[in-house]
């Protein structure tokens, strides 16, 4: 994978791609490959962390996240516990540091957090001896997806230098956009990202992307077209004026994507709302990599939890690498 | 009868007021400055203070003493101790404790919990019922109690015809309005400055238009009705801009900013820092440049703390869960010291924002060295090299961005009365 023999991954906790460097992205993508190889076994299952705990801490709910980590732990043989908090507990008067010092009663080796403040998982990490992995904090970072989507593109592009990657849609709340972009960029791609502009956020270009006026002109020679799910919940904020406006100037539908490479591929961190952010054909057409996301997270998660655990394998030594 | 007697010799007196800088002795006696005489009398405490500079007692027009009702954050006996080992002799206390000074009866409990403290207490009273921005508080009956100045502050007046009626009553009590301003639609549920930093952590960002926004609604106000007004704590370059027109054009506008906003950006978050969280948030570059320049030039009048104490309980917490505010009674000089060491600021100019200017806008005694007046003086060793330490200070609240940081120049006599409340010389 073109990393050098003296490379080391020496991150103990995933807060974001931001942390990542071009070599530990190669690396995870790299290690996240050989784990792939496991799912397609029928005994789906090695002892590399076995013995290890690890907690899914999810104060969002989040099925699909959720699972994918809990799939990924299980597939390794951890100890898996998941812990639906909720932030309304705050007003209960115990505070995320409370909740950190509980858990840690538990010995955990690898927290999972998901949580709807940016920044939570920083401050767990100051509380808290156990490694700890970011599935989504805020409008902050996701980079578990991030790290999937480049994964996703790699097994179809030979590398994303002199990629145009168009991220269309709701930039502004997106912790998948800003991981997206800045994993992107820092292997060479080139990311324009394009919606209303009550959804592009303030000098998103300092995070490495190029702001398009129009769709069309994202879309314009792209070599893969990322939509972004639109909050249903934002509509209460006055971004939009509606869905069906939204999916009429701003939407990723066959017509507009004529104008990408012949190509292209076609991604959604999912879920979809069908004919908003992406028209059913094209959700579905041939371009369209959406379920290779999926099964690539699985895959990355994996990566992630070996690597932070020290890429060890547990005493028996009979790991799946 | 003994008297007291303390002589300053061969200090650089800076006492903008009277347009002296220079080395000179000053003479204080039973508590107010007397002139000199020929001779010293052997009773006198006398003190060589070559190399240092004598000014008139520093004044922090806007702080937060937190009692009563939050006394785990501060006390007015922590608050004014802080104070005074900042080199201030007096603090305007803005009234947002629990229940809000809006009323005669908590304005006389502040004063007499602030007799015998280290800093004279000025208090400022609500300019609603509860700072809930909905009825007139009672102005006058404050005011005979001792309240100073009218603020609603840590939340905006946001209905313009109260604050209309706000600032036509205080006119008939010739009292200064103070403004907190911010647009609330603007800033809600924002936690920084909107911009590249907010961005890249995901957090809500509040633009500068929240707050010049509504900075130009009060100059408007202040034009209708004739009233004092003060901007609280002025953060940005759109506002510096709005009222140095206002002032151009006559009126009557005065305004402060607070040394965060001169000596740290949006980037001073870093990984999420509470201690960098306050309200205005910390702003870009170019804003931080076009206060220090407002300062230079007399824009901003006047450099306050908003000294905001809170407790790990409210910073230790998510960012965006995170309280407001930092302490800055120990910190503010050493960083205005800055502007003077860079260049920005004379120190004529710096006593000038920190002492004279305050006392002038509040209508309040000091800001000068005059024979016959109280002794309220600072003696600021401009070159002491320190490195601050949250843990040792005086107040109650360690939430400052400043711990550790490493200054050249304090405070290192303070006297309120002709008594000393700090002494490190
Ligand atoms: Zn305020």
């Amino acid at each position: 994978m073109g990393v050098k023999s003296d490379y080391r991954f020496r991150h103990r906790h995933i807060f974001g791609m931001e942390q990542l460097s071009e070599p530990d992205i190669q690396h995870v993508i790299a290690t996240a490959r050989s784990f792939r190889e496991i799912s397609a076994r029928s005994i789906k299952k090695v002892p590399t962390l076995r013995g290890k705990t690890i907690v899914n801490l999810f104060f969002e709910p989040s099925t699909r996240t959720r699972t994918s980590f809990e799939i990924a732990a299980k597939r390794m043989s951890a100890d898996t516990f998941n812990i639906a908090a909720s932030t309304s507990s705050a007003t209960k008067g115990e505070t995320l540091v409370d909740t950190a010092r509980n858990i840690e009663a538990m010995s955990p080796d690898i927290i999972v957090v998901r949580h709807s403040c940016s920044g939570a998982p920083q401050l767990l990490a100051r509380h808290i001896a156990a490694s700890i992995i970011n599935a989504g904090d805020g409008a902050h970072e996701h980079p578990s997806q991030g790290l999937l989507d480049i994964m996703t593109i790699l097994d179809h592009k030979k590398e994303l230098a002199g990629l145009k990657i168009a991220i269309i849609g709701d930039i502004a709340h997106s912790r998948v956009a800003v991981s997206d972009i800045i994993g992107f960029s820092k292997l060479g791609a080139k990311v324009c990202v394009a919606g209303p502009a009550t959804f592009i956020p303030a000098a998103v270009e300092r995070l490495g992307a190029r702001v398009c006026h129009a769709v069309e002109d994202a879309i314009d020679g792209a070599d893969v077209v990322m939509a972004l799910r639109i909050q249903k919940e934002r509509q209460n904020d006055p971004l939009i004026p509606s869905l069906r406006e939204y999916a009429t100037y701003f939407g990723v539908n066959r017509r507009r994507l004529e104008q990408a490479k012949p190509d292209v591929l076609v991604m959604h961190p999912g879920p979809i709302n069908r004919g908003v952010e992406l028209s059913p054909d094209v959700a579905d057409g041939a371009s369209s990599v959406i379920l290779e996301q999926v099964r690539n997270g699985v895959a990355v998660r994996m990566a992630l939890l070996y690597l932070v655990m020290g890429g060890e394998k547990s005493d028996d030594g009979q790991g799946g690498v | 009868m003994t008297t007291e007697m303390i002589i300053l010799q061969n200090g650089r007196i800076v006492d903008p007021a009277t347009g002296k800088d220079g080395i000179g002795d000053v003479w204080i006696e039973d508590g107010v400055f007397i002139a000199s005489r020929p001779e010293v009398p052997e009773r006198a405490f006398c003190l060589d203070l070559s190399g240092k500079w004598v000014t008139p007692g520093l004044i922090d027009m806007h702080v937060h003493l937190r009692e009563p009702g939050h006394e785990y954050k501060e006390t007015i006996e922590t608050g004014t101790s802080a104070a005074a080992a900042g080199g201030f002799t007096a603090v305007a206390c803005m009234p947002n404790t629990r229940p809000v000074n809006d009323n005669a009866a908590v304005t006389r409990f502040i004063l007499e919990k602030a007799a015998g403290c280290a800093a004279r207490v000025y208090p400022v009273g609500a300019i609603s019922r509860e700072s809930m921005g909905e009825h007139l508080a009672e102005y006058g009956e404050m005011k005979s109690a001792g309240a100073v100045a009218l603020t609603d502050d840590g939340m905006p007046v946001v209905d313009s015809q109260l604050m209309r009626r706000a600032m036509e009553y205080a006119t008939s009590h010739d009292l200064l309005v103070m403004s907190h301003a911010e647009e609330m639609s603007l800033s809600r549920n924002g936690c920084m400055n909107e911009g590249p930093v907010s961005t890249r952590l995901g957090l809500r960002g509040i633009p500068a238009a929240a707050e010049s926004i509504m900075v130009y609604r009060e100059i408007a106000l202040a034009e209708l009705t004739g009233a004092r007004v003060h901007i609280s704590h002025v953060s940005s370059e759109p506002s510096v801009a709005l009222i140095r027109q206002a002032k151009l054009r006559g009126v009557r506008v005065t305004a402060e900013t607070a040394p965060h906003y001169f000596s740290l950006t949006e980037e001073d978050v870093g990984n999420y820092n509470t201690h960098a969280k306050m309200n205005p948030p910390l702003r870009s570059e170019r804003d931080r440049q076009a206060i220090r320049q407002a300062l230079a030039d007399g824009t901003l009048d006047a450099i306050a703390t908003d000294h905001a104490p809170h407790s790990v309980l409210e910073k230790d917490v998510e960012f965006s869960y995170a309280a407001n505010g930092i302490i800055g009674l120990e910190t503010s000089l050493p960083l205005a010291l800055r502007l003077v060491h860079e260049g920005v600021l004379s120190p004529v100019q710096l006593v000038d924002r920190m002492s004279c200017a305050p006392a002038r806008i509040l209508g309040v005694g000091g800001g000068r060295i005059a024979c016959g007046e109280p002794a309220d003086l600072t003696v600021v060793d401009p070159d002491r090299l320190f490195t601050y330490s949250a843990a040792t200070g005086r107040s109650k609240a360690r939430n400052t961005p400043f711990d550790g940081w490493q200054f050249r120049g304090k405070a290192v006599l303070t006297i309120r009365d002709g008594r000393i409340t700090h002494r490190d010389l």
